[in-house]
């Protein structure tokens, strides 16, 4: 099915293969959880095939206008949430270095206070009665996206005695195939407690830390409202098809 | 020294945590009036086209504990085997099945339930078909990466004994740890992520 309004074509290639020493691996003990949900055998590998290869489409029609203003999605009217004001913004790129047109990305987080709107959260920072704490947004042609928020407080959890989490935004990114589907998280310069965090730990290559890391952008801020943090995403990237190996002739 | 390939690196991935259901099934966790419903909650409608299935899904610790803070997300075919998608060429799948769900799993029983219909058989790179499968992807507190795997079917056995991708696992006791029981007209899958029934996890 093409997309409809689209007059691209629709790319075929199998992706490329995920270098897992870059991420994380599945067992990080510093991070308790990961103890007993970690898979311990070895993973099945094999080249995609359609069921990875494909994936879901989503449209502008299902996003809402306010759905990219956190300050606001969840606010009375008239109201805004309490924080340091800040815009996010940056590109989904593929391995290639190209854009990623199209991908539904969908961010959460906890409040200015380090809380989460969560029954499950049961830190004493107080609720933001005016947020609630998710977005999503579509990328345009190039890959450009960018969101309205206030800058996360940092929070203590449960896993060492004193451990405590660097203010972050969760991630989750959609590409053009199930394969490339990616949960992230974004951290902001400067910030001391990165480098404490033992789930950003879990990440061996300091180069693949720092790539998580959105710098300050002055550039982009808005005088007297907001300050901006430049955050570029990158999903596998995908083999070309022109020289698909087929049988000779065909 | 040759000239640098210059390509960026995927994102390295971070867990989904404790709250994913804030970001990608608001409603769920009870913050509402921001998104009208929430995301691959419901599959089919009247007009979908196929037999229509439950899928019971469990994700299990290595003590047997079901998780109660994870999300699944499922990618499948059609009934006659055509994925909704822009990079499907061999045809155009049923308008009224979008493909993809996604659920979390209930907080005190860790069920998912997916309302859904049979995929058809899709081929695989070599023009074989494959098994009909519906395509998994797991996240939670203390998974770091995104786990994929699929779900087969327990009726499907013929066609399961020539599907490419189950004939690669080598230590065949653990084949059936990706085939779903039919119980009715619902398909029962735990998901094991440790320990001696651990699940077959897909690198691809
Ligand atoms: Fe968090």
């Amino acid at each position: 099915m093409a997309e409809p309004g689209s007059n691209r074509t629709p790319e075929t290639g199998a992706f490329f293969q995920r270098d897992r020493q870059w991420h994380p691996p599945a067992f990080t003990p510093g991070y308790k959880s990961s103890v007993l949900r970690s898979p311990q055998k070895a993973l099945l590998s094999f080249d995609n095939t359609l069921s990875e290869l494909t994936g879901p489409v989503f449209g502008h029609a299902m996003i809402g206008e306010r759905d990219n203003d956190l300050i606001h999605n969840f606010a009375k009217p008239g109201e805004s949430a309490i924080g340091e004001r800040i815009i996010v913004h940056g590109r989904v790129l593929d391995e290639r270095g190209v854009g990623v047109p199209g991908a539904l990305l969908e961010f959460w987080q906890a409040n200015a206070g380090g809380r989460y709107r969560h029954k499950k959260d049961g830190y004493l920072a107080p609720l933001d009665p005016n947020f609630g704490g998710c977005g999503r947004t579509l990328t345009g042609e190039d890959g450009a996206y960018a969101f309205r928020t206030v800058r996360p407080g940092p929070y203590p959890w449960p896993n060492g005695p004193n451990d405590w989490r660097p203010a972050h935004i969760h991630f989750s990114l959609f590409g053009h195939g199930f394969a490339q589907r990616l949960i992230t998280q974004m951290y902001f310069e400067g910030d001391p407690l990165i480098w404490r965090c033992p789930i950003v730990g879990g990440i061996r290559d300091k180069a693949a830390v720092e790539a998580l890391i959105a710098a300050l952008d002055m550039q982009s801020t808005i005088p007297m409202d907001a300050l901006a943090y430049k955050f570029d995403i990158v999903l596998r990237g995908r083999r070309s098809t022109l020289f698909e190996n087929r049988p000779e002739g065909n | 020294m040759a000239q640098p390939l210059d390509r960026p690196k995927e994102s390295p991935s971070q867990t989904a945590g404790p709250y994913v259901h804030i970001g990608l099934t608001p409603n769920f966790c009870g913050i509402g009036g921001v998104y009208e419903n929430d995301l691959g909650s419901a599959m089919v409608n009247e007009r979908t086209k196929g037999e229509r299935i439950e899928l019971r899904i469990r994700v299990l610790d290595g003590t047997g504990t079901p998780l109660k803070d994870a999300l699944i997300e499922i990618w499948q075919a059609d009934a006659d085997g055509l994925y909704n998608s822009p990079a499907e060429l061999r045809g155009t799948a049923d308008p009224n099945f979008h493909g993809w769900g996604r659920c979390p799993t209930d907080m005190e029983t860790g069920l998912c339930i997916f309302e859904t219909i049979k995929p058809g058989r899709v081929p695989f790179r070599d023009g074989r078909l494959m098994a009909p499968h519906i395509t998994l992807w797991i996240v939670a507190r203390g998974i770091n990466l995104g786990l994929h795997t699929r779900l087969y079917f327990s009726d499907e056995e013929k066609a399961n004994a020539e599907d490419p991708i189950l004939a690669r696992i080598e230590h065949r006791v653990r084949v059936p740890t990706l085939i779903a029981e039919r119980e009715g007209n619902a398909y029962v899958f735990d998901v094991h992520l440790q320990g001696e029934k651990e699940t077959v996890f897909f690198d691809s």
